[in-house]
């Protein structure tokens, strides 16, 4: 699918300083050495299945299905990984191959946390320096997050430049990597930045719809109609869409952040509302004005809080292989709260996107059709926020 | 209007000595003050003024300019109004000007338009940190059809990637003096003079050096083994300082500054 070195038809590249540029292609070609190394996949795939707990269960979500009286539902349990997300996939990966490049310290940003923490949580299985970037607007509505990442023994840098959020991590993490690049590797956490990052975050994610597929194929006998996931920078989904783009019979669908909604300033929602810019490394779509200012973007969900999308989702909406819908935090929060209920599994608010998403396509389906959801990550971390927001008082003791 | 070629500009900043090129961000704190700016920076020996057009996430720039950048926007800045205020200064003053900015500026408000522009009004180079050289091809074209130099950066890990980028560059090499984000720097530990070295192994165009020169004595030792620096941080600084009333103390600066790398003569 890449036509010319790190493009994803006219989208992705290396837009980045001159300064980064040997750090990049030292990583491209440690991944291409390493990606066909047996030992390495075997080292990675004995953490993924024994640390990680890997494969993750391919739920049948029975009262759902249910309830809604359309396609079968079936939940990628991705929050029952280790640190309680998809990022463990592409964050073991990643710090592997630093360990095996000699990088002693690793850097990353984070949104939700959940990726710092998977970041955080992989340094200390291998013994390596791990500093965090994280908007201060994220380091107060994710404290938790922040405190469990120290205990890991990582340091928490809060950022305080721009809006404050997962952008404004990622400019500072740039900056950093610029500083100190010799002993340094940036964990990137998403499907975004410049090549090589889109094309070894996907490869680390594409296990989810690997299993997806085996596990469908056992379940049902027969690839699912469509597969759901939520779009930040776009890695769970890019993982839950790889294996299932050449099958042309599976409806591919992102669910972005539309926050208060497409038709306000306050959304999230790329593809929805977003042009083509170069931002981050990369082409790829971005929110931004007439004139290419970044604009300040706004979602309930910390992880889909970024004004971009990764590259190769930019390249998949314009071939016309996948879809994007917009899903504000009204919808979010109500299908947090109904899944919670009916199937007794609290998602991330950020996966609570796709769930909203589903809730209203199942109904228009038939009943031996089905549908897959990517639950990227569980929503033990969105609780009190959840709860502020339906004004529910809570006090953690 | 018609102006000098983009060559000759910048010939002209580089036949009066060492160049001494001032960077500052436009619109900070607002345009009425950049244009007094060049005027009087010129005056005090500016030449070629960097001008920052500012974007609302400048991964390349350190914590002074960030904030100028903010500033700039806050003030309502765009490049269409940067465009007019060139306008304006290209009827008093001929001195040779460079836009800095990063490449959505450019991308979004269209290539053609841009460089158009540029051309109208006599900017000589655009320096954009977020092109390396292995994307600066699909711009290129269009910067040869306007007749403006897309200047090219080299970095203290570029290594062997140095030739490559100098035996393509144009207009003036801009090596990056040290690690990290523009700022000013107490010291610059980077072998510069061995990277000047490598580009003039194949680049006869001139080298300026810029990142972390604040002061006087690195702004001569820079000098010494090159054709020019770039001096930002520490001017914004004092912009940010003074606000409108910052004329006075960036030109004795910029005066000090040029006194200092001429005396390398």
């Amino acid at each position: 699918m890449t036509e010319k070195k790190g493009r994803f038809g006219a989208f992705g590249g290396q837009f980045i300083p001159e300064t980064l540029m040997n750090a990049v292609i030292e990583l491209e070609e440690a991944y291409n050495k390493y990606k066909e190394d047996a030992a390495f996949q075997e080292e990675l795939r004995d953490l993924l299945n024994n640390y990680a707990g890997r494969p993750s269960k391919l739920y049948y979500a029975k009262h759902m299905t249910e309830d809604l009286g359309g396609a079968k539902i079936y939940l990628k349990r991705e929050d029952l990984n280790h640190t309680g997300s998809h990022k463990i996939n592409n964050v073991l990966g990643q710090v592997l191959l630093a360990k095996k490049m000699g990088k002693t310290r690793i850097i990353a940003e984070t949104g939700a946390g959940q990726h710092g923490v998977a970041t955080a949580t992989a340094a200390a299985l291998m013994g390596l320096d791990c500093e965090i970037y994280m908007g201060k607007h994220d380091t107060d509505r994710q404290a938790l997050n922040v405190y469990r990442m120290e205990l890991l023994g990582a340091k928490v840098h809060p950022v305080t430049s721009g809006t404050m959020t997962l952008k404004d991590a990622v400019n500072e993490t740039m900056r950093e990597w610029t500083r100190r690049i010799d002993d340094t590797h940036y964990v990137l956490g998403s499907v975004m930045g410049p090549h090589p990052f889109p094309m070894i975050v996907r490869d680390f994610q594409a296990v989810i719809s690997k299993e997806i597929k085996a596990q469908m194929l056992e379940a049902e006998g027969k690839l699912p109609d469509a597969v759901l996931a939520c779009v930040g920078g776009g890695s769970n989904a890019m993982g839950a869409f790889y294996n299932f783009i050449e099958d042309t019979s599976v409806r591919l669908i992102g669910c972005e952040a539309a926050g208060l909604g497409i038709d306000t300033k306050e959304t999230a929602a790329t593809m929805a509302t977003g042009s083509v810019g170069i931002f981050h490394g990369m082409k790829s779509y971005f929110c931004q004005d007439e004139y290419g200012q970044i604009a300040p973007v706004y979602s309930i969900s910390a992880g889909l809080d970024y004004p971009g999308i990764g590259p190769e989702h930019a390249y998949l909406r314009d071939s016309g292989r996948a879809e994007y819908v917009p899903v504000t935090d009204d919808e979010a929060v109500a299908a947090f709260a109904y899944l919670s209920k009916v199937e007794g599994i609290i998602p991330a608010i950020e996966s609570a996107h796709a769930i909203s998403y589903a809730m209203q396509l199942a109904p228009t389906l038939t009943k031996d059709q089905s549908i897959v959801v990517n639950v990227s990550g569980r929503g033990d971390k969105d609780v009190a926020a959840i709860a502020r927001y339906q004004g529910v008082e809570i006090y953690e003791s | 209007m018609n102006h000098k070629k983009a060559q000759e500009y910048i010939e002209q900043a580089f036949s009066k000595g060492k160049a001494f090129i001032p960077f500052i961000t436009c619109g900070d704190p607002d345009l009425e003050t950049t244009e007094k700016l060049v005027y009087a920076m010129e005056n005090a020996g500016a030449n070629l003024i960097e001008l920052g057009i500012p974007f609302s996430d400048p991964v390349a720039e350190g914590p002074v300019i960030q904030a100028a950048s903010e500033r700039a926007l806050k003030a309502g800045t765009t490049t269409d109004k940067i465009f007019e205020m060139v306008e304006k200064i290209r009827v008093q003053s001929e001195v040779p000007l460079a836009f800095m900015t990063y490449a959505n500026l450019l991308f979004t408000y269209g290539l053609d338009k841009f460089l158009s522009r540029c051309k109208e009004c006599g900017i000589c180079c655009v320096i954009l940190p977020d092109i390396p050289f292995e994307e600066k091809g699909e711009m290129l074209d269009k910067f040869w059809e306007y007749d403006v130099k897309m200047i090219s950066l080299i970095a203290p890990t570029s290594a062997e990637r140095i030739q490559k980028i100098a035996a393509e560059a144009k207009g003036f090499v801009y090596c990056v003096s040290s690690l990290g984000v523009t700022g000013t720097r107490n010291e610059i530990t980077t072998d510069v003079a061995a990277m000047v070295a490598r580009v003039r192994g194949v680049q006869t165009i001139p080298c300026a050096i810029g990142f972390g020169i604040s002061n006087p004595e690195t702004a001569a030792k820079m000098s010494e083994f090159s054709d020019g620096v770039i001096v930002g941080s520490a001017i914004v600084k004092l912009v940010e300082e003074y606000g409108r009333h910052c004329i006075g103390p960036v030109c004795d600066f910029v005066r000090e500054m040029k006194k200092a790398i001429d005396g390398m003569e």
